[in-house]
C-alpha cells in the first residue's frame, strides 16, 4: 500500500507515491535521482546523508519520507543559483575542504543548518556543527577554516 | 618569483565543482536500464567446511533473477601475485571451505536490495564447523588448526633483510635495550564502501564500474577469475569515496557482480553495507613486535633486531607487502651500520589483513621510535639530537636495499626543534612527544608481473589548443587528476584550464598500476611530463620551421607562447602554432606519449620524502584521558606541485593515524569483530582534532617530475609515535599496545603509582 507523499525539493514542489517505510534518503537518491545526498552508514551516525528539512539540518537515513510530508527539503543540488556557486560551495573550493568529496554534500548541508542559526559562528560553534559529519580525507582543518572565512563574511551571497 | 607558472600555485581541484555541487557520480550513485541489485552471503563460522549450499529457495523467491555460489566460479584463486602463484590463495566464493567470518559463499541478483536480502535468508548452507585460531602467535604453533592446505604452522610467507653483522656489533654496544610492542588493527573506513556495477553484453564484454585504487589491476583480475580475455574487461573508476590501501585488490563486490551479470546477462550492482565493509573487507596489519636496540654512550646507533609476527588474517592479501615494508621502514630514517629483521606473516581465522595507508611503515615507526626516546632518555641525550646523530643524509645507501637521493630531514629536525623551543614552558600534564620518519614514492615491485610501463600517459592537442590527457592514475580523493593536470600543464606550457584529463578507464587510457605506495605523483607524474613534453616538441618543430630561426637557439613554450629561450620576446602564439601543426600533419592531432618504470634506484623505490612531526598533548593525571593539543609537522616532499593537496593530506592523515595512535581498534571475540558500525568505531572527529601546522621544507628529488616526491603516505607514519611520545612526556608512563587510550594510560599510572610506594 503506498501513500502520498507531497513536498518541495530545491523549491520544486514533488507529489508521489512511496512506501510508508521508506527514509528520506532513498526518496531523494532512489525515487528521484537526487544523488548527491550520500549514504555512508545507515545508522546515523556519518552524517553524509544531511540535507536542511523546514530550515534545519537533518540525516535523511534517520526519518521516514513521510515525515516530510508538507516539508520544504533543499538537497546540495539546492545550494547554487544556475551557475554561481553557493558562498559555503565557494569557501569549499578556495579551502580545499574536500578530497574524495564522498561526504561533502553532509558537510555543506550541516554548514548550512549552521548559517541559518548563526551568521557569524565562532570556531568551536563551527566545529560542534560538523562533529556528527565524518570526513575520512581532510581531517576537518579545512574545513573549519573554509567555513570560518563564511563566517566573517569573505563569501557573500550574490542578489 | 617562481620559474613554474602552474606548478605551486593554488589551485581548486579539476573535479572540485562537481563534488561541491553533487554532481560528481560515484559507482554508488550508477544505475542502469534493466539493472539488478545483488547481496552477498557471509560465513558465520571463523572456520568451517562447507558440506552442502543449497539455493532452490532463493531461487524460487519472486524478483530473485540469479544466485551464484563457489560451484558457478572457474576455480581460481585469487591476489595480486601473479609472478608467485602460491600467494593467491582467495576464492572469493568459497567452495570447500571458510576461514574467517565474513567470507562469502553465495550471491544473489534481484530487482531490488530487499528481495535479494529476503533471498539470502532462503539460502541453506550446511557447515562443519572446525577448530579456529585467532591469535597469530598461537597459529604458529604445531597444536594450532591448518588453515590453508600445506601450508606447515599457518606460516604465510616470511621475510628477511640484513646487512652488517649484528651478532657482532651488540659487544661494541654500550648500552642496549630489548622491548616487545603490539601494533593494532585499524579500519579504512572510506565513505563511499566497496561497490561495482557490473555489465556483460551478449558479446561477452564486461564493463565495471568500481570504486577503486586500481582500474587496471580490477581489469586483469576480474578477466582471470572470470576465464576471460584482459581485452574483454574494461574497468572504469568513476569518482572514489576514499581508498586508504582498502580498493586495489579484487574484491566480493566486484567479483560478484560480475560473475552474476556473466550469468544473467544484466547489469548487476552490489554495494557492501557498512557492517560488511568493516567485517568482510580487509584492514591494517596487526603486529607483534620483538625489538633490540643498541647504542654508544654518545648515541651513535650501531645496531638493530627486529622480530616481527603479524596477524595475517584468512588470507595473503597485501599482507606480504606490509610484512616487507615494516621491515624495511623499521630501519629508517637512519644510518644502522648493522641491521636485521625477521618477520612472519601467519594465517588466522580472521578477516585477512592488508594495505593501509602507511603499508606497514606506520607500525614500525611506532616502535622505533618509542624505543629511540627511551634510548635516547637512558643515555641523557636530547631525543632531536639523537635523532640527528644517526639520521639519514642526502645519497645516503641503505646496504643493498636503497639509494636515498634528496633527504631533508636534517632541516625537518631543525624546524621542529624551533618549534618545540617556541612552545616555550609547557603548563603542567603537558607534554610534546616528536617522531621521525620516512617514506617511499611507489614501490619498483613488480608482483603483479605487468608487460606494461609502471606508468603511461598519452597527450592529445585538439585544433583549439586544449589538451586531453589520457592516463591510468585513479583519482581517489588524494588529488591525483588535480596534481597530474597541473604538471601537464606546467610542462607543455599552457593554462592548467587548457588540460581535460581523464583517468583510469582501462577501455581509453594506458595501463598505470594505481594509486597505492604514494605512486601517482613521481611515476605517473613523469609520465605526464614526458608525454606532454613529447606533444610540446612536435610544436616547437614547427614553430621553428615557420619562424626560420638560427638552429643555435633552444625553443620553449611558457604560458601559451612558444618562443626563444634566450630571447623570450620572440615567439608566436601556440593556439596558432596547434592550428597549423595539424594542418601540416595532414589532419592528426598532435599525440605525445610518455611512460616511466624505475630503473636502477635500489629494491624499494625511486626516491623517498622525510619528515619530524611533534604532537602536544594534555594528560589528566586521575582518569587517564588526554587530549591532542597540537601537532607540528616539518615535512620534505620535493617540489611542491599542488600546495592545497598537500596540506589537504597532511592534515588527513592526521586523522587518521591519530586515531591510530589515539582511539580506532577493532576488538575481536572468537574472529568476530565487535564494533562493526561508525557509532561503535571510534574516529576522530572535528572536536577531537587538534591543531595543525605545517612546515614545509624545500628539497629537489632528482627522480621526481620537476623534483616532486611523495606526499601521501609518510605522513601516516609518524603520529603514533609522537603521541606516545608525548604521553610519556606528560605522565610519565610508556604505552606499547596500540592504540594508546585513556584506560591504557589509566593503568599505567595505577601501576606506576603502586611501584612509587
Amino acid at each position: 500500500m503506498k501513500h502520498e507523499l507531497k513536498f518541495t525539493l530545491n523549491g520544486q514542489p514533488y507529489e508521489i507515491y512511496i512506501k510508508p517505510k521508506t527514509l528520506l534518503v532513498e526518496v531523494l537518491r532512489d525515487e528521484l535521482g537526487f544523488t548527491g545526498t550520500k549514504r555512508g552508514c545507515s545508522s546515523s551516525s556519518c552524517g553524509a546523508c544531511t540535507v536542511m528539512l523546514n530550515g534545519a539540518s537533518v540525516k535523511s537515513c534517520s526519518i521516514l519520507a513521510l515525515q516530510a510530508n508538507g516539508a520544504e527539503v533543499v538537497t546540495v543540488e539546492g545550494l547554487a543559483k544556475g551557475a554561481e556557486l553557493h558562498p559555503l560551495q565557494k569557501a569549499f573550493l578556495d579551502h580545499g575542504a574536500f578530497q574524495c568529496g564522498f561526504c561533502t554534500a553532509g558537510m555543506l548541508m550541516s554548514a548550512r543548518g549552521l548559517f541559518e542559526e548563526n551568521a557569524t559562528p565562532d570556531v568551536m560553534t563551527i566545529k560542534e556543527a560538523i562533529d556528527g559529519n565524518i570526513c575520512r580525507c581532510t581531517g576537518y582543518n579545512s574545513i573549519v577554516r573554509a567555513l570560518t572565512a563564511v563566517s566573517k563574511g569573505e563569501y557573500k551571497e550574490e542578489s | 618569483m617562481s620559474k613554474y607558472s602552474v606548478i605551486g600555485t593554488r589551485v581548486h581541484r579539476v573535479d572540485g565543482v562537481e563534488k561541491v555541487t553533487g554532481t560528481a557520480k560515484y559507482t554508488f550513485d550508477m544505475v542502469l536500464p534493466n539493472m539488478l541489485y545483488g547481496k552477498i552471503l557471509r560465513s558465520p563460522h571463523p572456520h568451517a567446511k562447507i558440506l552442502s549450499i543449497d539455493t532452490s529457495k532463493a531461487e524460487k523467491l519472486i524478483g530473485v533473477k540469479a544466485v551464484v555460489t563457489g560451484k558457478d566460479t572457474i576455480g581460481k584463486k585469487q591476489g595480486i601475485w601473479r609472478r608467485f602463484p602460491e600467494l593467491c590463495d582467495e576464492e572469493i566464493l568459497c567452495r570447500e571451505k571458510v576461514r574467517y567470518i565474513g567470507d562469502a559463499v553465495a550471491a544473489v541478483a534481484a530487482i531490488d536490495e530487499d528481495t535479494a536480502e529476503e533471498a539470502l535468508d532462503l539460502i541453506e548452507v550446511d557447515y562443519e564447523p572446525l577448530p579456529a585460531v585467532f591469535n597469530p602467535m598461537e597459529a604458529i604453533t604445531e597444536e594450532a588448526p591448518q588453515i590453508h592446505e600445506g601450508v606447515e604452522l599457518n606460516i604465510n610467507i616470511n621475510r628477511h633483510l640484513e646487512w652488517g653483522n649484528v651478532d657482532d656489533a651488540w659487544k661494541d654496544c654500550d648500552h642496549i635495550i630489548e622491548e616487545q610492542y603490539v601494533c593494532s588493527s585499524q579500519a579504512h573506513v572510506c565513505m563511499e564502501t566497496h561497490d561495482a556495477l557490473a555489465s556483460f553484453d551478449h558479446n561477452g564484454k564486461l564493463t565495471i564500474w568500481t570504486s577503486t585504487q586500481a582500474a587496471y589491476y580490477i581489469q586483469v583480475l576480474a578477466a582471470d577469475m572470470l576465464g576471460i580475455r584482459e581485452g574483454d574487461v574494461r574497468c572504469i573508476n568513476p569518482y572514489t569515496g576514499g581508498g586508504f590501501g582498502s580498493k586495489f585488490e579484487l574484491d566480493s563486490a566486484q567479483f560478484c557482480a560480475a560473475l552474476l551479470s556473466q550469468k544473467i546477462r544484466r547489469p548487476v550492482k552490489i554495494v557492501l553495507n557498512r557492517e560488511e565493509e568493516f567485517t568482510a573487507t580487509k584492514r591494517r596489519t596487526p603486529m607483534y613486535y620483538f625489538v633490540k636496540l643498541g647504542a654508544k654512550k654518545d648515541g651513535t646507533m650501531l645496531a638493530k633486531e627486529v622480530r616481527v609476527i603479524t596477524e595475517g588474517g584468512a588470507y595473503t592479501a597485501m599482507g606480504a607487502t606490509a610484512l616487507y615494508l615494516t621491515g624495511f621502514f623499521s630501519s629508517f630514517p637512519y644510518k644502522y651500520p648493522n641491521y636485521r629483521y625477521d618477520g612472519y606473516r601467519a594465517y588466522t581465522n580472521t578477516a585477512p589483513t592488508s594495505a593501509m595507508r602507511g603499508f606497514g611503515a606506520p607500525q614500525s615507526t611506532f616502535v622505533g621510535e618509542s624505543m629511540i626516546d627511551n634510548l635516547a632518555e637512558d643515555l641523557g641525550i636530547d631525543p632531536i639530537e639523537i635523532r640527528r646523530k644517526n639520521g639519514m643524509t642526502p645519497n645516503y645507501v641503505v646496504p643493498g636495499q636503497a639509494w636515498i637521493q634528496s633527504c631533508g630531514l636534517h632541516e625537518c629536525l631543525d624546524a621542529i626543534e624551533k618549534h618545540v623551543k617556541e612552545r616555550g614552558k609547557l603548563p603542567p600534564n603537558r607534554g610534546i612527544g616528536v617522531s621521525a620518519y620516512g617514506f617511499m614514492s611507489g614501490g619498483i615491485f613488480n608482483w603483479f608481473d605487468t608487460p606494461y610501463a609502471f606508468s603511461s600517459a598519452i597527450v592529445r592537442i585538439n585544433i583549439d589548443g586544449k589538451v586531453d590527457l589520457f592516463t591510468g592514475a585513479n583519482e581517489i580523493g588524494q588529488g591525483s587528476n588535480t596534481t597530474l593536470s597541473m604538471i601537464c600543464a606546467e610542462a607543455l606550457g599552457v593554462k592548467l584550464d587548457d588540460i581535460r584529463i581523464h583517468s583510469a578507464d582501462t577501455g581509453i587510457c594506458p595501463p598505470d598500476l594505481g594509486a597505492w605506495g604514494s605512486r601517482e605523483t613521481l611515476m605517473n607524474g613523469n609520465a605526464v611530463k614526458r608525454a606532454a613534453e613529447d606533444a610540446k616538441n612536435q610544436l616547437i618543430e614547427f614553430a621553428a620551421a615557420k619562424m626560420g630561426i638560427n638552429i643555435v637557439y633552444d625553443m620553449d613554450i611558457k604560458d601559451g607562447w612558444i618562443h626563444l629561450v634566450d630571447r623570450p620576446e620572440r615567439g608566436v602564439s601556440y593556439y596558432d602554432i596547434v592550428k597549423d601543426a595539424i594542418r601540416g600533419k595532414d589532419g592528426e592531432a598532435i599525440i605525445g606519449r610518455g611512460h616511466y618504470t624505475p630503473h636502477r634506484k635500489g629494491m624499494i623505490s625511486p626516491a623517498y620524502s622525510f619528515g619530524v612531526q611533534a604532537a602536544e598533548v594534555e594528560v589528566d593525571p586521575e582518569t587517564g584521558r588526554y587530549k591532542l593539543v597540537n601537532v607540528t609537522t616539518a615535512h620534505e616532499s620535493g617540489t611542491v606541485i599542488n600546495p592545497v593537496g598537500i596540506e589537504g593530506q597532511l592534515e588527513g592523515a592526521i586523522m587518521m593515524a591519530g586515531g591510530y595512535g589515539f582511539c580506532e581498534d577493532q576488538p575481536m571475540d572468537e574472529g568476530k569483530i565487535l564494533n562493526p558500525s561508525i557509532a561503535d568505531y571510534k574516529l576522530i572527529r572535528a572536536l577531537d582534532m587538534p591543531e595543525t601546522e605545517i612546515l614545509e621544507i624545500d628539497t629537489y628529488e632528482p627522480e621526481g617530475p620537476f623534483g616532486a616526491k611523495e606526499a601521501g603516505e609518510g605522513l601516516t607514519n609518524p603520529t603514533a609515535g609522537a603521541i606516545g611520545n608525548a604521553v610519556y612526556k606528560a605522565a610519565g608512563v610508556r604505552i606499547r599496545h596500540l592504540p594508546i587510550t585513556p584506560e591504557k594510560v589509566f593503568r599505567a599510572l595505577e601501576a606506576k603509582k603502586k611501584q612509587e610506594k
